[in-house]
This record gives C-alpha cells, sequence and structure tokens, in this order.
C-alpha cells in the first residue's frame, strides 16, 4: 500500500481556488458542483486552505465499516471501490474516514470515493498552482526528507560563512 | 437555457413572504447578468423617487452569466443594487469569494429584498428553504464575528454569508457587505441600505449542479484561458498586487496625496507594494474558480498593531497610505482590518478622514469634535480611532459617517471646497487633474467617482492619448470602456484578468458555450450599450442633469502643485469639450439626454417616458 498513489495536496502552494472541486464534479457528473466533487476544498480563515481526496488508507476504515461489503479496495491500485448496487448510503463508512474524503450523492443514495481517474486525476492537470500531485505516501516522504536535509544544509553553510 | 437558473426570489421582509418569479431567454439575452439584472430589477422594482432608506428601496443581489462554472476568474463574481444612500442615484457594487456561486447554486440568479422587518433578522437561504432567522444576538458584532456565528448556529462550515457591521447597522452612508471574510461589496452605502432593512446578513448554502451546454468545448476553451490566467496578462495581480500602483502612480504625480493637496507623497516607499509583500504578506489566496490569485492576505507581525489581518489592494492603501499622509503600512493594515470589521468602505472612509484631516488643520473641526484626536496629516493613531468613531458615529464620526458631501454641508465654513467626491461619492485612487481622459470617466460615472466603471486611466497612463489635454475623441474611448465594463460586470468577469480575453467575440463563444444562447461579439457589444444607457435613464428618472456630471472643486481649481504632472487640472472649458464630446457620441442630447433614436436602437422604448419628462430642448 505503501506505493500506492493518491492525489495530496501542498498545504503551501493550495490557494483554496476550488478549480480542482469545478473540474472534478464536471468529469464525474457531467455538472459544475463542488457538493459533488470527490475532492473537497475547505479554507478556514484567515489563510488555512487545503483540498482533501481519498488516502488510499491500509486496511481502509471506510471498508471495514460498511456493513452491506459494497466498499473493497483494489490490490491493483488501493482505490477505493464501490459496488453502488450494495451501496445504499446509509453513511457508516463517511463517518469512519478520518479525512472526510466520501461524498453521498444525494439522489443516487450510493456514496463515490475519488477513482484516480483511470490513473490521470483531472484535478491534478488542473491545479493552476501545481499544489496537487498524484504520489505515494513513500515519495511524499523521500521528498520531505530532501526538504529537510536541503534546509540543515544551507543552514550549516551558513552558519560557517 | 443553461447555467442560468431563470430564477428571481423576492422576499419582503415586513411579513417575511417569499415569491419566486422566472425570467426568460430573452431577458437573459438582453441583459447577461451582473450589472445588467441589476440595473434592470432596480429601475423596475424601485418606486421613482423612493428614498434610499425607505423600504421600498429594494436591496438586490445578482450573479454573472457564467456564475459557478469553470470560466476562469468568474465563478464567484456577485454584484449588489440599490439606490444609494450616499448619491441618490445608482447604487451598485461588486463582490467575489464564495458567496455567488453559492446563490447560483442555491437555485436563484437575482434576489430582490423589500420591506423592513420589524426586529434584526438574517436571511437563510438553503436551496428551496428561504427563511427569516432572528439576529438579535447578531446585531452589534462586527462582520467577521457575524459570519461565523451564523455558521455556528447553522452547523454547516460552507455556509456564505454576506454581512453588515455595526457601521450598515448605524446607517453610515459609506457602509459595505463583506462576505467571505475579506471580500466587500464595498461602494455607494450598500450596506446602510441592508442596515436601514434590520437585515444583519444574508447566509446562502446551495448543493445544485450547474450545466453548460457544451462542457467539452467549455473545458477546451478554458484550457487555453488558464494558460492566460497563469502568464504575463496577470502577473502583476499575482506577485506584488494591486498596490504595485502605489510607486507607479506616484511616479506619475497621479497619487491622491493629502486630501488632493498634492499628486505624489514622498513616503511613498515605506506603503508600496514591494514594500508590502517583503514585509507583511503572509499569504496570496484565491477566490472560487480563479486559476490566477490575487487576495494578499497581510498581518502586522509586530509593534502596536501586532496581529491586524487584512486583505490589502491598492485602493484602501492609497487611501490610508499618501491621502491621509501616512507612511506606515501597519497603521494602513489596522485601519483596513477596522473597516471590514465595522462594515464600512475602506476607499471612501479613508478619503472621509483626509477630509477631516484637513477640517482639523485648517481648525473647522476641534479637539472636543474630535474627541481629543490631533486629527493631523500624518498621524496613524489619529486615523486609526477615528476610523472606529466614523463606524459608531461618535463625535465628529458621526458627521464624517454621512461622507464628504454631507459632511461638508454640515462642517460648512468653505469645506466644501476640499471635499472630494463626485455625485456624493468620495473619489478613489488616481488624481485625475493630469488624467484628462480618465478624468471624463470619473465625470460620467454613474455611480459617482470611479475608476471601475471605465478603466480609463489606461490610455492615459499608457501613453496611447496625451493625458494632459482635452479633446475630441476621448468621448469614444470612455464611451467603448464603459459598454466593456458592462460586459465584465455583467459575466460577470474578474476585472483583473481583462487581460487574458481577447475581445467581445471571444467571450460571446464562451457565452454561447455555457448557455446555449448564441451570442456575437456586436450583440454583446451593444448588451453593454443597453446597460449603460439603462443606468443613465435610471438616474435620470432618479433626477440627475448634465451638472451632476462634474469633478470636485479642487480637481478644478487647484493645480498639481509638483512633479512630472505639476500645473495640471482640469478647467470647466475642458469639461465642457470632453462631455459634450461623450454625449454626443452616446447619441445624447447636450443635456445627457439618451435621444428617442438611441433607445429604439437598444429594445429600450419602454422607458422613454423617462425622457420625455424632461423639458423639451433636453431631449431635442
Amino acid at each position: 500500500m505503501v506505493r500506492h498513489k493518491f492525489v495530496s495536496y501542498d498545504p503551501d502552494k493550495c490557494v483554496g481556488c476550488r478549480v480542482c472541486e469545478y473540474v472534478c464534479s464536471l468529469e464525474k457528473e457531467k455538472a459544475f458542483n463542488p457538493t459533488l466533487s470527490r475532492i473537497r476544498t475547505l479554507r478556514i480563515y484567515p489563510n488555512t486552505n487545503a483540498s482533501i481526496a481519498c488516502r488510499l488508507c491500509e486496511d481502509a476504515p471506510c471498508v471495514i465499516a460498511c456493513p452491506r461489503k459494497a466498499l473493497e479496495q483494489s490490490k491493483e491500485n488501493g482505490v477505493i471501490l464501490v459496488d453502488d448496487d450494495k451501496c445504499d448510503g446509509c453513511g457508516w463508512c463517511i463517518e469512519a474516514c478520518d479525512f472526510g474524503t466520501i461524498t453521498l450523492m444525494p439522489d443516487r443514495k450510493t456514496v463515490v470515493i475519488c477513482d484516480l481517474c483511470e490513473g490521470e486525476p483531472k484535478c491534478v492537470k488542473w491545479c493552476p498552482e501545481e499544489a496537487l500531485e498524484l504520489s505515494s505516501k513513500d515519495i511524499i516522504a523521500q521528498k520531505a526528507r530532501i526538504d529537510a536535509v536541503q534546509k540543515l544544509t544551507k543552514a550549516a553553510a551558513e552558519a560557517k560563512t | 437555457m443553461q447555467a442560468y437558473t431563470g430564477k428571481i426570489l423576492h422576499v419582503d421582509l415586513a411579513d417575511g413572504k417569499t415569491k419566486v418569479k422566472y425570467f426568460d431567454e430573452a431577458f437573459a439575452k438582453s441583459y447577461i447578468g451582473g450589472t445588467g439584472f441589476g440595473i434592470k430589477t432596480l429601475i423596475d422594482n424601485q418606486p421613482p423617487g423612493t428614498d434610499p432608506f425607505d423600504p421600498a428601496n429594494p436591496l438586490i443581489y445578482a450573479v454573472g452569466a457564467v456564475s459557478g462554472t469553470m470560466v476562469p476568474c468568474a465563478a464567484s463574481k456577485f454584484g449588489v443594487f440599490a439606490k444609494s444612500p450616499e448619491t441618490n442615484l445608482l447604487g451598485e457594487a461588486y463582490s467575489t469569494g464564495r458567496w455567488g456561486a453559492e446563490l447560483r447554486m442555491a437555485g436563484y440568479d437575482i434576489l430582490v429584498i423589500k420591506g423592513k422587518s420589524e426586529k434584526p433578522v438574517y436571511l437563510w437561504i438553503d436551496d428551496e428553504s428561504v427563511q427569516l432567522m432572528d439576529a438579535c444576538h447578531l446585531w452589534g458584532k462586527y462582520t467577521w464575528e457575524t459570519e461565523e456565528t451564523i455558521r455556528k448556529d447553522l452547523g454547516d462550515q460552507y455556509v456564505r454569508v454576506s454581512a453588515i457591521g455595526p457601521g450598515g447597522e448605524r446607517l453610515v452612508r459609506v457602509a459595505c457587505l463583506i462576505n467571505d471574510r475579506f471580500r466587500a461589496a464595498g461602494r455607494t452605502g450598500l450596506g446602510a441600505v441592508m442596515g436601514s432593512k434590520n437585515l444583519k446578513a444574508v447566509a446562502v448554502r446551495g448543493t445544485h449542479s450547474v450545466s453548460v451546454a457544451e462542457p467539452e468545448k467549455l473545458q477546451e476553451m478554458c484550457e487555453d484561458l488558464y494558460e492566460r490566467a497563469k502568464g504575463p496578462a496577470t502577473s502583476k495581480y499575482r506577485d506584488l498586487g494591486t498596490p504595485a500602483n502605489v510607486l507607479t502612480l506616484n511616479s506619475q504625480a497621479a497619487m491622491p496625496t493629502r486630501n488632493y493637496q498634492s499628486a505624489t507623497f514622498e513616503g511613498a516607499e515605506t506603503v508600496s507594494g514591494e514594500y508590502l509583500n517583503e514585509h507583511y504578506v503572509v499569504k496570496i489566496q484565491g477566490c472560487s474558480g480563479c486559476p490566477m490569485r490575487c487576495e494578499h492576505i497581510a498581518v502586522v507581525p509586530e509593534g502596536q498593531y501586532k496581529g491586524a489581518t487584512a486583505r490589502v489592494e491598492y485602493e484602501p492603501t492609497m487611501a490610508f497610505g499618501p491621502y491621509c499622509g501616512v507612511d506606515r503600512l501597519d497603521g494602513v493594515i489596522k485601519a483596513i482590518e477596522l473597516c471590514d470589521l465595522y462594515g464600512i468602505d475602506a476607499i471612501s472612509t479613508g478619503i472621509i478622514v483626509g477630509f477631516g484631516m484637513e477640517c482639523y488643520e485648517k481648525g473647522l473641526i476641534d479637539d472636543k469634535q474630535t474627541g481629543g484626536l490631533e486629527l493631523e496629516f500624518g498621524n496613524h493613531e489619529a486615523m486609526v480611532k477615528m476610523v472606529e468613531k466614523i463606524g459608531l458615529r461618535q463625535d465628529v464620526g458621526d458627521i464624517l459617517a454621512e461622507g464628504v458631501k454631507r459632511a461638508a454641508e454640515g462642517i460648512g465654513q468653505g469645506s466644501e471646497e476640499f471635499a472630494m467626491h463626485i455625485k456624493g461619492l468620495e473619489m478613489t485612487g488616481y488624481d485625475v487633474r493630469g488624467l484628462k481622459t480618465c478624468a471624463l470617466g470619473y465625470a460620467v460615472s454613474r455611480r459617482g467617482a470611479d475608476h471601475q466603471r471605465h478603466g480609463s486611466y489606461g490610455p492615459d497612463l499608457k501613453g496611447t492619448v496625451d493625458r494632459f489635454k482635452a479633446e475630441k475623441g476621448r468621448g469614444k474611448i470612455v464611451m467603448n470602456d464603459e459598454d466593456n465594463y458592462c460586459i465584465f460586470d455583467s459575466m460577470i468577469l474578474c476585472k483583473f484578468s481583462r487581460g487574458i480575453w481577447k475581445g467581445y467575440d471571444e467571450i460571446a463563444s464562451v457565452y454561447g458555450v455555457v448557455t446555449g444562447i448564441p451570442m456575437t461579439g456586436e450583440e454583446l457589444r451593444m448588451a453593454g450599450e443597453r446597460m449603460s444607457n439603462l443606468a443613465r435613464l435610471y438616474n435620470i428618472r432618479e433626477g440627475m442633469t448634465r451638472k451632476d456630471d462634474n469633478l470636485p472643486p479642487r480637481v478644478m481649481k487647484l493645480p498639481i502643485p509638483e512633479g512630472v504632472a505639476k500645473g495640471s487640472l482640469v478647467t470647466q472649458e475642458d469639461l465642457d469639450i470632453l462631455l459634450d464630446d461623450y454625449y454626443e457620441t452616446r447619441g445624447w442630447t447636450p443635456q445627457g439626454v439618451p435621444k428617442k433614436k438611441k433607445l429604439e436602437e437598444l429594445g429600450l422604448e419602454e422607458y422613454a417616458g423617462i425622457t420625455a419628462s424632461r423639458k423639451k430642448e433636453e431631449v431635442r
């Protein structure tokens, strides 16, 4: 699972423009509606911005919580697959998700979860700030290490001069 | 038609009744949205001659044609309209953030609020459910607290709120509406209209989808538009932000300084966009559906104003910086924050404080009236405190809260000579004495002193015309700019993104792809002209004449004392040349009244009665 890729956001780059929600709802629901988007933005004033989609948890709590076995995690790429015939929109998975990334479709009475657009997420493509990235947890950790070491090296070099 | 909801929500605060009316495709095509919808709805719903604080004065919200879609920098724009308590003419202001898209997704393109509630209430629009909610616990609260409290009360973080603060409650004539924390429908005193209705806020939550006629075609067009929105055409707004204007206009001697006593400010460096970004900006964020982002959030890190937080643009920076002779951005940021909290227009409030400073220095108001404040130019502490006094109508703040026009009438003693307003609305950040095309734009602007109805400083500052000269031809420039801006304000496209658009044809094709209503560039241009003329008709109906298309006395009598524009002013002769040319180009009489032929051409015959009521020689 550690190598499964999901849509992650960079809090420093995200500006809360909601373009991801517009393009996601258009791609998946053929209309503009942030409340139907698989990726959801949040602004906490004054200036904290976030854009959150399914993080493909290991032993995903949503799958475990579903009383109807409507959710299944793909072994191939880790996305949570929803069986629309089994799902009746009870919402236990929504409560189980720690990140608030599961959306109930009010008309269909089923839930929807980010499916990564067959490996090429539209939100990542359209994000004007390049704040979204299709990445895996180990790569994100790698980047954090590189950043930290670069900062340290720079600080050490500055301390010498 | 797609994208449009076709619905107009009418709310009567007197009895709490609501009614949904509908508009058709012909209405949509003629008036597009935003400003077109707003002006049309106002002229048709407000009885002629209504006092701005009369319950019959409707407070109107309208979203743009492409609102709630991925068209760049347009999703969340909205306009607010009413008869203005400042000008007694057309009141209009625009805002953005998130509120606009929410109204459309709740299912409405236009909201008309009439009447007056007995007790403080707020309006809660939750898709089809529309309710008046008790607002006694919100009355007296700042705008930010109001927004957060409503969200908490309703238990939904995604509720969007457009609210007034203590200023609007007290009928401060420059009161505004604040939404999404940092965004304002700022000008012409619409917050006071809301306050006069005992209405504290409009809260909206929308969950309906916005469908467009040709989604794939739109995506294709947007790919290109987004690239442009991220490119050089918008870099000014993305990088330094509009405060980049401080040094530009200062070097051009076009910086309104110390209540127009000068056009250059010696302290410009420390209130510049460069200084702001280096010392105060903590984040640049974006509105809903914006691929460029411009919202420069500034926080004061230390000192007496530590923690003050504001979204900083050029205009308020000018108003609380050079205009008040203040060269400290921490004081400027604090003053803007207070304006947002009290819900008063930061441009007008700064101009008013500057006016108050000159009154104080000339001995026209004394320490007793200022509550002991030494209200001198450059005194940032007195400036900050005076903002609060205006918001609360304390001491001389009660007189100043009436706006500079009425304040000068109250203070008298010749202060009218330096009361910087047009039609009752305070001046904005371009010293038009050395910008003659822009001066015409200001003089004829339908909402009073304003750069946002025309943007005609462009040709002056770019040097495409001789900015010191009044001559024939400027009328056409201003007319074209005005009609073009009508289209931006009706689609509604952010004006910061205007550089990415290739003209009417391109905007018309986006309009067609979104709405499914066929539109040509020429039809769109004509719609803009229609809006300009309808606004003029509204203002004529409410009593304006050629005499109101004027400039403040100081612009016409006191030459710019120094800098590259030294010696410039606009004489009466200059103004007459400009006005005659503008009226003629517009197809109006020498008195500025649209001729019958023009009304027929634009499909506005039904309003011919307004022009007929004017003396025969005026309409000939």
